[in-house]
């Protein structure tokens, strides 16, 4: 099958059923996507399939062709960040780090579909990425300065 | 500031020494420095004045060996390094170093013995010389009890020193003009003209002097680096998904396993139907290892869902097998036969407990903590590929030196021939202490002679061979007079962490256990008559260190009961506790946080407020939790935080690690536990015991004090207070006491 992932095209052999999570970080050597559950319960492991926010590890590999793909590697480069990693840098959000790709991912979601998020905005796209290491109320500021950022243009 | 000052004059014992190499025996052995590591790997013209600074042509190159488990560690070492060295961290290399005797950790003795962290008496101070000099000898290399800090703050600012100071001298010899004319600046030596000469380009002059070992740190107030906001060296690479853990290695040819053992902790092998697995793609090989089995495919997905088709019977565990009969073991050990220590008996409790004197109200109540996880989001992992002689290990650990003598023992080589590369942790909380995952895959490379294999954790393996929290109880009993505490009897009784974890370690754990009453035994409150006692339950399911140990259950207790005194007695919980202390730096901790939440304030409807105050690690922190009782059940507001670390090295990192810790400290005692049914953890993934989200996590305001004369690690101090703070806060609220954690069983949360 083919997927198209970060705007390139990839000819891969998998079961119909392997989880994308595992297609991107094993096959593809694609690592900012984490596991964390296998289950949709901690959201390390989100990316965008045409933009929309999912859980790579409950979307099975024959699902996601034809779909444009993005990790967290296509929302932005150390050298070409996106207003929201900026933010997580400025904001130094992370602590282990881990489920950051997923938070991140989450953010940019949120930040398309509503650009000036309320803290029940937040609260209610976020809750599903879990951080063990407890950076919320950072994440939380870096959302707002990223929507700052962004409403700037 | 004082004490600050006296550690600057002290002259620097590693350095000379290290490079004439060689150690003498018997007592002089603790006073002479390990031999240096880095000198071994060193070639012609290279210098390594330290085990923490290797200067080459190319690089200057800072060892951090303080494993980073988030805490921000690597960047904090390297600071304290960088700011006596006059470099910036874009300037160099960071590199995790090799495990090696001569980073022993001699803070975490600190922790190690029974005397409060106030207490300045030659006993005291004895006592933990005698184990520091024993950490020493043992080369004990550790990352734990919040000591990392503690540990480096003289030793790697002396090594940046040293360093500093040898190139100065290097750079002297060189140039004909005098030490004393010479400064040093982002990475250089600077003549007086202003001509300025690389570190790198001095590596080889340096290295063919004696290192200059008389030399002197720098007072706080010369700092530029340290106690400033500073970029973590890892934050971009955090924010832009290319920091690489464990889980994300490749090595050439790799395989991938993953693993089952019993998950009836303790319990031995089972018979195994492996005709499904062996069927499914990809399938390179199935393994056994001690106490279970071992799927190596050609990903990781292939290997977790073989492993999962195989079907296991599995043999009992050694403890009950239903959680009813745990607690009830902890229950039966209130007994004489079973107490650990008397660690207070202050006043006669007994006889003023015992009055039915007019004027003098008795209160008593029974607290609850269950086990909990670890569950760090990066699950357990490691690669391991066999050598001719011994393995290499790449995996995040907190005791590398152990991980090698038990891949040692699974290969049949020495402990030198396990090369083990430190990796950056996707969290840890305690979890990376233990060593079953290192072992697997040490069987597993061993099994697969010579290929690189990469054992993942499943999330429900991870859960199910977690060593948990220790389960605990609590029982109290009070005497409140004249409208204040009067007598308090603190009884707790758990299994004991520290045996539970030596005893893997294969090290003795004699005399009580400090954990089992810890945050309580060292209470700052001279209460007139009180009596702290410890009681020790044999051995349940096996126990670890979960972040902050064993106050984050005994703390709960007493801060809890505490606060029903006060109230029972008519006072406030603020001033009623500092009517009980007497240092001035434990009281302006409680004063800070009094200060900060503007203790006292009228609230709004459904508003309540609780305190929780509690030294552990020797750092004494005060919490003020602010709820609200709502139709959809409690919110947690506010939080406020004030906690004493003498300094304060990078306020953001600070911050964060205080903020990290609340979370943890509430989510947990909220939401989280593990029970066992037929000797089996119910809870296998973060559905079932996730700790805080998003939407329960409250604004958290922290102040860090500065008055003590001791630097102090904040990975864990501020985890014990919130969930007494919280149930305090519940009680100001709605009038009802949550005694046993998690607070779900009881109270809705929204």
């Amino acid at each position: 099958m083919k997927l198209k992932v970060n705007g390139t095209d990839h000819q891969i052999d998998v079961e119909d059923d392997m989880p994308l999570l595992w297609v991107l970080r094993d096959v593809l050597d694609i690592k900012g996507v984490k596991y964390g559950c296998g289950i949709a319960a901690c959201g390390a492991c989100t990316v965008h399939l045409n933009g929309d926010v999912v859980r790579s590890c409950q979307i099975a590999a024959a699902d996601a062709v034809g779909f444009e793909i993005t990790t967290i590697e296509g929302l932005g480069t150390p050298d070409a960040m996106h207003a929201v990693q900026s933010a997580w840098v400025d904001l130094q959000v992370a602590q282990c780090g881990y489920c950051q790709s997923g938070q991140m991912m989450q953010a940019a979601a949120l930040l398309q579909a509503i650009p000036r998020p309320t803290d029940a905005d937040i609260d209610d796209a976020m809750n599903g990425n879990l951080c063990r290491c407890g950076t919320y109320p950072r994440i939380r500021a870096a959302v707002k300065q990223a929507a700052d950022t962004l409403a700037k243009g | 500031m004082s004490k600050l000052k006296k550690i600057t004059r002290r002259s620097f014992m590693i350095g000379s020494g290290l490079v004439a190499g060689g150690v003498a025996f018997g007592a002089h052995k603790v006073a002479t420095p390990h031999a240096n590591p880095l000198l071994a790997e060193l070639r012609e013209g290279e210098a390594a004045f330290t085990p923490f600074i290797k200067i080459t042509a190319d690089a200057v190159t800072l060892i951090t060996p303080h494993t980073d488990v988030g805490q921000g560690v690597q960047t904090a070492q390297a600071l304290l390094i960088a700011e006596e060295l006059d470099i910036d961290l874009d300037q160099v290399t960071l590199s995790f170093g090799a495990p090696d005797p001569a980073y022993y950790n001699t803070a975490l003795a600190d922790e190690a013995v029974p005397f409060q962290s106030a207490d300045d008496s030659l006993a005291a101070r004895s006592a933990r010389g005698a184990a520091g000099a024993a950490f020493k000898l043992l080369g004990l290399m550790v990352t734990g009890g919040s000591s990392s800090v503690p540990d480096s703050y003289e030793k790697l600012r002396m090594a940046g020193a040293v360093a500093r100071e040898t190139l100065k001298k290097a750079a002297a010899d060189q140039t004909g003009q005098p030490v004393s004319a010479l400064q040093t600046k982002q990475g250089a030596v600077v003549l007086p003209d202003g001509t300025r000469i690389a570190y790198t380009d001095l590596a080889k002059a340096a290295a063919d002097i004696a290192p200059v070992t008389e030399v002197s740190l720098r007072d706080p107030s010369e700092w530029k680096r340290l106690g400033k906001p500073v970029l973590r060296n890892d934050v971009v690479a955090k924010s832009t998904g290319t920091q690489r853990y464990t889980i994300d290695l490749e090595l050439d040819g790799m395989l991938h396993a993953s693993v089952r053992t019993n998950p009836k902790r303790g319990g031995s092998a089972a018979q195994y139907d492996t005709a499904a697995a062996e069927q499914m793609r990809g399938i390179s090989a199935i393994v056994p290892v001690t106490n279970g089995i071992a799927v190596v495919a050609d990903n990781t997905w292939r290997a977790i869902r073989a492993v999962n088709a195989i079907g296991c019977e599995w043999p009992d565990a050694p403890y009950p097998a239903e959680m009813a009969d745990h607690w009830q073991a902890v229950s039966d050990s209130f007994t004489d036969d079973a107490l650990d220590k008397e660690w207070r008996n202050d006043g006669d409790v007994n006889a003023a407990l015992g009055t039915d004197a007019k004027g003098v109200q008795q209160i008593e109540a029974e607290y609850f903590a269950p086990y909990v996880a670890h569950q760090p989001l990066e699950p357990l992992c490691a690669v391991a590929r066999t050598l001719e002689t011994g393995i290499e290990i790449w995996t995040a650990h907190q005791m590398p030196r152990f991980l090698q003598q038990k891949v040692a023992a699974v290969v049949g080589c020495d402990a030198d021939e396990v090369i083990f590369h430190q990796q950056m942790a996707g969290g840890s909380f305690g979890h990376r202490l233990e060593f079953d995952v290192v072992t697997q895959a040490a069987e597993i490379a061993v099994a697969m002679k010579g290929k690189p294999v990469k054992l993942t954790y499943s999330r429900e393996e991870d859960f199910a061979q977690d060593y948990v929290r220790q389960i605990s109880i609590g029982r109290a009993k009070g005497a409140l007079k004249d409208g204040g505490v009067h007598a308090w009897q603190m009884d707790i009784a758990s299994p004991s962490v520290t045996a539970s974890q030596m005893t893997r370690l294969g090290q003795p754990a004699a005399g009580p256990d400090t954990q089992i009453a810890a945050g309580v035994w060292n209470m700052p409150y001279a209460v007139p008559h009180l009596s702290v006692r410890a009681y020790r339950t044999p051995e349940l399911a096996p126990i670890s260190s979960w972040r902050s140990v064993g106050a984050s259950s005994a703390a709960f207790f007493a801060e809890s009961f505490l606060d029903e005194m006060i109230h029972a007695a008519g006072a406030d919980p603020v001033a009623e506790r500092l009517r009980l202390i007497q240092s001035p730096i434990h009281r302006a901790v409680l004063k800070a946080v009094a200060e900060m939440s503007d203790w006292g304030a009228p609230l709004g409807p459904g508003q309540g407020r609780g305190v929780a105050f509690v030294e552990s690690f020797g750092v004494p922190t005060a919490e003020v939790v602010q709820v609200r009782d709502t139709s959809r059940g409690i919110v947690i507001e506010k939080v406020w935080v004030a906690a004493e670390v003498g300094q304060v090295l990078d306020p953001i990192n600070f911050e964060n690690n205080v903020m990290g810790g609340v979370a943890w400290g509430l989510g947990h005692a909220m939401n989280c536990e593990i029970t066992f049914t037929d000797g089996v953890a119910d809870q296998r993934n973060f559905d079932m015991h996730d700790g805080m989200r998003m939407a329960q996590c409250p604004q958290i305001e922290v102040r860090g004090l500065t008055n003590g004369d001791k630097v102090r690690g904040i990975g864990e101090p501020p985890v014990p207070p919130a969930a007494p703070a919280l149930a305090n806060a519940i009680f100001a609220a709605k009038g009802q006491r949550v005694r046993r954690m998690p607070f779900w069983n009881d109270v809705d949360f929204a």
